[in-house]
Order: C-alpha cells, then sequence, then structure tokens
C-alpha cells in the first residue's frame, strides 16, 4: 500500500486504453476491406475490460490490485454488408461481396472515448506524482 | 501533544487513509469502461475508528449482538446518479471531483506533518 500503486493502477489503465485504441485503428484500416463470403468478411473488434480485483489476477503476474486488464477481443455481432457487384474479381458466384461491418462514425467515437479515458489516467499520474514529491520534501522542512 | 511517543499525532495514520483513498478512486477511474464495474470509496469514519459508538456487551452466548454491527470493512459502494447500461457505476465527473478532494486532503494532511516537524525541529535547536 503505498502511493507507487496509484502509478501502477493508472498504468494498468493507460494499457488498456492504448489496446482499445489499437483496436479502433485496425477497425478502421480494415473498414474497407471485402471479402468473398460472409464468414471471411471483417467484422469490427471490440476490447473488453476487466477489472483486476481477485487474487487469481495477481497470481498471474499482475501486481496492482484495482487495475484493469483487456479480458478478450470479441467481434462485433452486426451484420455484414452484402454488396451485389458482379465485375469485383472478389465476389462470389451470385455477384455478391461482402464488405466489413465496420461502423466509421462508431469507430471514431470509440477512439475519443478511449482518448478521453487516458488523459484521465495521465491527469491521475500528475496529481499523484505532484503529492508524492511534496512528501519527499518533507524531510526538507 | 505526546512528543516523544508519537511526534505525528494521528497525522500519521491519517496520510496512510488518505493514500489509500486516492488508490480506490485511481481505480475506480482506471476502471470507468469495465462492465459490471461498481465504483467504491474509503469510507474515512470506518478505517480511523473508534470514533463511533461501541457495541453492546454482550455477557451471553444468546444475546444478539446490538449496535453497530456492519462489517468494519472500509470500502463502500458508491450509489451512481445514473448507472450506465452495461452496470458500471463510474462516473467520471463524480471521480474526478473525488479524485481531487482526495488530493487536497493529502495535501492538508502533509501540512499539518509539515508543522509538527518544523515544530520538533524549533525545539531541538532551541530557538
Amino acid at each position: 500500500m503505498s502511493i507507487k500503486n496509484i502509478f501502477g493502477i493508472a498504468g494498468t489503465a493507460m494499457n488498456a486504453q492504448t489496446i482499445r485504441m489499437n483496436t479502433t485503428a485496425s477497425n478502421l484500416a480494415n473498414a474497407g476491406t471485402i471479402a468473398g463470403s460472409e464468414e471471411d468478411a471483417f467484422r469490427a473488434k471490440r476490447s473488453v475490460f476487466k477489472a483486476l480485483v481477485d487474487q487469481q489476477d495477481l497470481n498471474r503476474g499482475f501486481e496492482h490490485l484495482g487495475g484493469v486488464k483487456v479480458a478478450e477481443i470479441v467481434d462485433d455481432q452486426a451484420p455484414v454488408r452484402k454488396i451485389y457487384d458482379p465485375t469485383n474479381p472478389a465476389s462470389d458466384a451470385e455477384g455478391y461481396m461482402y464488405a466489413s461491418n465496420v461502423s466509421e462514425v462508431t469507430e471514431m467515437v470509440e477512439m475519443i472515448a478511449a482518448s478521453r479515458s487516458y488523459q484521465n489516467n495521465v491527469e491521475v499520474v500528475t496529481t499523484a506524482r505532484q503529492l508524492m514529491l511534496k512528501t519527499l520534501d518533507l524531510t526538507k522542512v | 501533544m505526546k512528543l516523544i511517543e508519537s511526534p505525528f499525532g494521528i497525522h500519521e495514520k491519517a496520510l496512510a487513509v488518505r493514500n489509500q483513498r486516492m488508490q480506490v478512486i485511481a481505480s475506480n477511474i482506471a476502471n470507468a469502461d469495465t462492465p459490471h464495474f461498481k465504483a467504491r470509496d474509503v469510507d474515512f469514519k470506518k478505517v480511523l475508528g473508534g470514533m463511533g459508538p461501541s457495541p453492546m456487551a454482550a455477557t451471553n452466548a444468546r444475546h444478539f449482538e446490538v449496535g453497530e454491527t456492519e462489517s468494519s470493512e472500509p470500502l463502500v459502494y458508491r450509489v451512481p446518479f445514473n448507472a450506465a447500461a452495461d452496470g458500471n457505476t463510474v462516473e467520471m465527473g463524480v471521480e474526478q471531483a473525488k479524485y481531487g478532494e482526495a488530493a487536497s486532503d493529502f495535501q492538508t494532511t502533509l501540512s499539518f506533518l509539515e508543522g509538527r516537524i518544523s515544530g520538533i525541529r524549533k525545539a531541538l535547536r532551541g530557538e
């Protein structure tokens, strides 16, 4: 129990938000991909967060109780778009191709949310750092 | 003030509690996007303890416990103004305000400690 743990907790959060931003970047990059079948179509990835509250999490090498981790990355269940374009080489025998289910608007919102959450945690670290330095200054009073 | 036994008085313990509170709120902020996460806070009174009424003495095994029987667990759940649909009760504005409050509380305790230290130092120097 020390002020260091605050840095650790905020660190795990910044890490998780970075992963979330990475998935968003990947989703945006793949927004325009097309596939020849419905199964192969790209589906937007979503990171699911989980709080580090159990002793089990600590045993797995996570040091900071109260932090957060990315538990899993799941596919967005929204239906993929089916586009009729027989001229496209990727289209199937019936002339359909399957675009990703990425919604650019959703991804932009997700990105801003991740960025704001990241900033919040940076603010936590800044405050904790100032207080730590002030505590160290007690020796100079 | 018992200068020799406990030169810092209650502030020494208070600083640890302030630190714990900041840690809990930092954990809330870290889990702002975690589904089903419930925001928590430190009950300052419970931690420093001993201030409230003590439970009634039970002189027989068949006596019920009367008085403050709730657990002494210092962490309490925050009641949200509007719970999110995913079961998360962290409200960023509230947490930011509480973190600021906790930080200034920490500084207050620090300045009390500063006062004590400079007092002791003055006494030692004989100024």
